[in-house]
């Protein structure tokens, strides 16, 4: 019987995901390669299709582009309601960080930023830097393939419970493991159109960052992501970090409206090399520096 | 170096028009907030990650040549713009609006390229005011 409900789930799945790409292919030549950069607006509002129940499968855009100032709905810009409430360890990490980007960004040759040498991003940096992403689904999970350097990311929607936070790890049923660049994640479908993911266990401060521009994030942090179908074409996609080690309060990092792409897209993905970095720092980055 | 900035300044001198434009990198010290146009032959074009780099070979009134150095954003970020891998080969005459680096030395941001052709890329190409992360 297990067996049989697996085979129709999977068949549901996939019946489901071919409608998305028959849809495409009613408004586009079938044989193609589209471009690889995913760049499609949103369709007018009297084109609307309402959203399939209980589906996030497809590619999606964000059109943010590199989200360089930080986090979306408060970006490192200078102004005060942008003006995090850090914890005084949080406003030490901050100071410590020397971003490429943001109210005290430095030349390339002085940051310390993970990313420049090809570190992981980590959860929920993916969140914030150059957001596309494609997101497959079955009975079991929701998987995120993120465009910025093809990383794959998890959530478990088959009833499991959210891990608890330990000291450097989490437990589970009692035994203890270890943080993750992208932590644990659980989902749950709050209604047909509304998922709700919980995320612990990340790394800690000493090795990952929230954004591009220096905020910190702690292996204490809980984030929260709502993904909610607002119709066939738009995803929202929110997020909450609740991180005491690092802020004095919960505040919420983003609300995005994600735009449907062309399933077909095989996308130009961002990779980071250390080869091209070293190139690209020897060509320009170091003498633009003043190094 | 010296040498090579004492031509570049020069060369800004003699040949560009300085007009004022939104900073990038806000905070930073890196770019100018003004910006630079150069005339000058295609040297190279890299078309890779963290940035596109187009380096160009500027002639001075003094026949001094100098090589500026011009990056544009990710090739994921500046394909909408209409840049591609083999936007620009060598000897190719373009004209490059850029915002300079503060220190003074031949390098810079793209803004936008007027290729032989007369055509130009812009816009999204690389000085994407607001947007602009330096790796």
């Amino acid at each position: 019987m297990a067996v049989l409900y697996r085979g129709v789930m999977v068949g549901l799945v996939g019946v489901a995901f071919g409608f998305q790409l028959n849809a495409f292919a009613q408004n586009t030549p079938a044989q193609t390669w589209p471009d690889p950069v995913p760049n499609r607006q949103a369709a007018a509002v009297k084109d609307k299709k309402p959203a399939p129940r209980r589906s996030l499968a497809g590619l999606w855009g964000s059109r943010l582009g590199n989200q360089a100032k930080g986090t979306q709905l408060r970006p490192n810009d200078g102004s005060p309601a942008s003006e995090l409430p850090y914890t005084p360890l949080g406003r030490q990490m901050y100071q410590a960080h020397k971003a490429l980007e943001g109210e005290d960004a430095v030349p390339p040759a002085g940051t310390n930023d993970p990313r420049v040498t090809c570190e992981p991003l980590g959860f929920p940096r993916y969140n914030h830097y150059d957001l596309g992403a494609r997101i497959y689904q079955d009975e079991h999970s929701v998987s995120i393939l993120y465009n910025y350097d093809n990383r794959w990311r998890i959530i478990w929607t088959d009833g499991r419970s959210v891990p608890t936070l330990v000291d450097g790890g989490v437990e589970i049923d009692g035994q203890y493991r270890e943080s993750r660049w992208m932590g644990y994640s659980v989902g749950k479908w709050l209604d047909d159109y509304t998922l709700e993911v919980q995320t612990v266990g990340t790394l800690p401060e000493e090795r990952v960052w929230l954004d591009n521009t220096g905020r910190p994030i702690s292996d204490r942090a809980r984030i929260t992501e709502t993904f909610r179908r607002l119709d066939a074409d738009t995803l929202e996609w929110s997020e909450t970090l609740d991180d005491p080690k690092m802020y004095t309060q919960p505040w919420q990092t983003m609300k995005i409206p994600m735009i449907l792409q062309d399933p077909r897209t095989d996308v130009l993905t961002r990779y980071c090399s250390p080869y091209e970095i070293e190139a690209y720092n020897k060509a320009y980055g170091d003498g633009a520096s003043g190094k | 170096m010296r040498n090579r900035l004492v031509k570049a300044v020069s060369v800004a001198l003699l040949l560009l028009a300085s007009a004022p434009a939104g900073a990038h990198h806000t905070g930073s010290t890196l770019l100018s907030d003004t910006t630079v146009t150069v005339k000058g032959v295609v040297k190279s074009w890299l078309w890779s990650n963290p940035h596109c780099l187009l380096t160009i070979e500027v002639k001075g009134a003094d026949g001094q040549v100098v090589e500026w150095v011009m990056e544009a954003q990710a090739p994921n970020s500046i394909y909408p713009a209409g840049y591609r891998n083999n936007s620009f080969k060598p000897g190719d005459e373009v004209t490059v609006t850029a915002n300079p680096v503060t220190n003074g030395r031949p390098y810079g941001r793209i803004e936008s390229v007027v290729l032989p052709n007369g055509s130009k890329l812009g816009g999204e190409g690389g000085g994407r005011r607001g947007n602009a992360a330096a790796q």
